[in-house]
């Protein structure tokens, strides 16, 4: 009877002892040198997995950023400057400052602005619409407003407002990952400079039809009449395919694009309210 | 015992109340809008620009390759305008539009009624009047029918198969073509299999829900050896080119195969028609028979159209329209194509085309989309689908967007019949998700 125990637990410890060192041989020979900084990067990291940078997820992104010393244009649109400042400290590196980013709209077609010509009872996904049909409206360009932007955005930095049934970006949640942009089956979110003290100035429609064809489906549609392009003073404004588009590197916010543009397509965001005019027109 | 297909399937009600309707000539409308777009494949190039004055049959554009159809002008008059229109989904579609003037025809076109059987045309001479009369698959997906005809290396055609199976509920503008013009359908038929080879086999796949065109291709074929009517128990999508091969022969088309590797050919009687005007009368594809219809039996027509009439004409002249433009009271939807298959009409101003077989009214009751539940496994989805897959997986991998395990079950062979999609008693949108996941992975290919 004492035999037995004996027995058992000798082999048993023999047998643990054995693989024990098994194991700390293969452990040796296999050991993995992992950075300590990659760790350490991964730490100031927002840690949301958003998959912006164009990386699969954060720690992909600190495994990139430790190993390409040389690589400049990887870039944290969440955590924006601050986190990139505190991961180049981590590898005593040089930052380079990008401007915040922010998604915007380029669409003004709310309820009241295009007139709803038929009504969709499918299945409310923006890409299986697009798919299907050219849209509620007659404008083949703009907002469905189904919401496939508002589902891809993990940071509830995208609802549909009721009142214009089109989506509104939340500034100070909007983290500029471009989850949405690639959502969107019109194409018609763009990441654009958030700008100065929050101003910006872009025009907010996609639609590339001929002027006539614009005006008649949607009241706030660029009409590619190239007002705007005459205005600018700095080259900023393009107009290509009937479609005005503003540089936001080019464009010094003077504002007058915005005030020749006759369907008021283009928008000012976050300025304050001009002063009124003392001359009666 | 009628033959059939063996995998999945339904059964609609057939609900064909226009059936016995015979086909009236539709009035030549004011304006038409063609579209460049009306087959599959490439769109057709314009050849006339505006201000050109066209006749009827004219070409008014060419194909811009083999897989591509020539377009012909359906009415005479001034051509307004060369520009994109929104065509009945709403989709910009480069369109020719012609304002019309008269009723001029292209010299050289018969019009008279007369029936011409006698084949005096070789097979060559037959091959190249189709492709060059822009004859199209009139069974809804318009494939180019000389693209069809052509032999492929290494696989012979045995048979030919007559497509009048007409298994969407509803539409009856196939079955009255074969009860008015059956001669003309079956010589069309016959010119077809003379370009495959004289030793392929002819057959007639029709329905038993339409005994009195059984009864009509069986008498008319009574004298040939090379024809033979095949009675098909009713079952929705047996008029799927896959099904129909499968119903006749027994034959099943393999995956990403075409059907030609079988050994069976599939055209629509439609087509057969438009074959038998286009050789013996020389008359281009500018016209088609389309069933108006709806489940109240207050609008049931079948019309003989000009490719390119507005929509809205069309049932204008049927009674389902107010005179402010809107749907008259009890319709709220109008299906362009049979209810199974076909696309709700977005844009009333858009035209019909080529492959148009009907217009299908519906109230906002019979139409309305229960609210999606949760899928329970009850698999009612994969003994519907007649390609046998498997819809419930492939919905789930279509919201995942997962491209690759897509493709791996088989996500291609969907033939978008929605058998899935009417048995599911949650109302998942599964067909919307799983033709979304084969557009958005077929892009990607061609990047």
């Amino acid at each position: 009877m004492t035999f037995t125990l004996l027995y058992t637990i000798l082999s048993l410890s023999l047998l643990g002892g054995l693989l024990a060192v098994i194991l700390f041989i293969v452990a040796q020979k296999f050991k993995v040198q992992e950075d300590p900084r990659i760790d350490q990067v991964l730490e100031v990291l927002p840690g949301a997995n958003c998959g912006g940078c164009g990386f699969a997820g954060c720690r992909a992104f600190a495994e990139h950023y430790v190993n390409n010393p040389e690589a400049t244009d990887i870039f944290c649109p969440v955590g924006g400057n601050p986190v990139m400042k505190l991961a180049a400290q981590v590898l005593d590196r040089e930052v380079q400052e990008q401007m915040p980013k922010l998604a915007v709209l380029r669409c003004n077609g709310s309820c009241g602005a295009s007139e709803r010509l038929n009504i969709y009872d499918g299945s409310s996904v923006c890409a299986v619409a697009a798919d299907l049909y050219g849209g509620e409206t007659g404008c083949s360009y703009g907002c469905l407003g189904m919401g496939d932007c508002v589902n891809a955005c993990v940071f509830d930095a995208i609802y549909i407002d009721p009142q214009t049934c089109l989506p509104v970006v939340v500034e100070d949640k909007c983290t500029s990952c471009g989850a949405c942009v690639k959502a969107c089956p019109r194409l018609i979110l763009e990441l654009r400079p958030k700008g100065p003290k929050s101003r910006r100035i872009y025009v907010a429609c996609a639609n590339k039809d001929k002027g006539a064809v614009t005006r008649k489906v949607c009241s706030v549609g660029c009409i590619g009449c190239k007002l705007c392009v005459k205005a600018c003073e700095f080259e900023a404004v393009t107009v290509t395919d009937n479609l005005a588009y503003i540089d936001p590197d080019k464009c010094r916010l003077c504002r007058k694009c915005v005030a020749v543009c006759p369907t008021g397509c283009i928008l000012e965001i976050n300025f304050p309210p001009k002063k009124q005019k003392t001359e009666n027109e | 015992m009628s033959k059939t297909f063996s995998i999945g399937g339904i059964h609609p009600r057939d609900n064909k109340f226009s059936k016995d309707k015979p086909i009236e000539n539709f009035p030549i409308p004011k304006r038409v809008f063609i579209s460049m777009n009306q087959h599959l494949g490439m769109p057709a190039v314009p050849v006339v620009k505006k201000g050109d004055s066209v006749k009827v049959g004219q070409l008014i554009a060419e194909p811009a390759g083999f897989v591509s159809a020539p377009v012909h002008a359906s009415v005479s008059g001034i051509v307004a305008d060369v520009a994109p229109y929104p065509d009945f989904i709403g989709k910009k579609v480069l369109t020719v539009v012609i304002d019309t003037e008269g009723d001029q025809w292209l010299e050289g076109i018969d019009r008279s009624p007369q029936i011409r059987s006698e084949i005096t045309d070789t097979p060559q001479e037959i091959f190249k009047k189709i492709s060059a009369l822009g004859i199209v698959g009139l069974g809804g997906a318009a494939f180019p029918t000389h693209v069809k005809l052509t032999p492929l290396e290494g696989m012979k055609p045995e048979y030919l198969i007559l497509n009048g199976a007409e298994c969407e509920p509803y539409l009856t503008s196939d079955y009255r073509l074969i009860l008015e013009h059956g001669q003309e359908v079956l010589t069309g038929g016959e010119m077809m299999r003379r370009v495959l080879g004289n030793d392929v086999m002819g057959i007639i796949g029709i329905e038993n829900n339409k005994p009195k065109a059984i009864a009509v291709m069986k008498k008319l074929t009574s004298g040939f050896l090379q024809w033979k009517v095949v009675p098909l128990k009713k079952r929705y999508p047996q008029g799927g080119e896959k099904q129909l091969i499968d119903a006749v022969l027994g034959r099943k088309v393999p995956s990403f195969a075409l059907p030609v590797s079988t050994g069976a050919i599939v055209q629509n009687v439609g087509t057969a028609f438009a074959v038998y005007e286009a050789v013996q009368k020389n008359k281009p594809l500018i016209s088609n028979v389309l069933t108006v219809t709806c489940s109240d039996l207050s609008i049931q027509k079948n019309y003989r159209f000009r490719n390119g009439t507005p929509i809205r004409e069309i049932l204008t002249a049927a009674g389902a329209m107010e005179k402010d433009g809107t749907l008259s009271a009890p319709f709220a939807k109008v299906v362009n194509g049979g209810p199974m298959m076909g696309k709700s009409v977005a844009n009333l101003d858009g035209p019909v085309m080529k492959s148009t077989s009907g217009l299908v009214l519906f109230t906002e009751e019979e139409t309305k989309r229960k609210e999606p539940g949760e899928c329970i496994r009850c698999s009612k989805c994969f003994q519907a689908c007649p390609m046998r897959l498997q819809p419930y997986l492939l919905y789930q991998l279509a919201l995942a967007g997962n491209t690759e395990e897509l493709e791996a079950n088989r996500v291609f062979d969907c033939i978008e019949c929605g058998c899935c999609l009417y048995s599911c008693p949650a109302y998942l949108p599964l067909l919307d998700q799983i033709r979304l996941a084969k557009n958005v992975s077929l892009k990607n290919k061609r990047k």
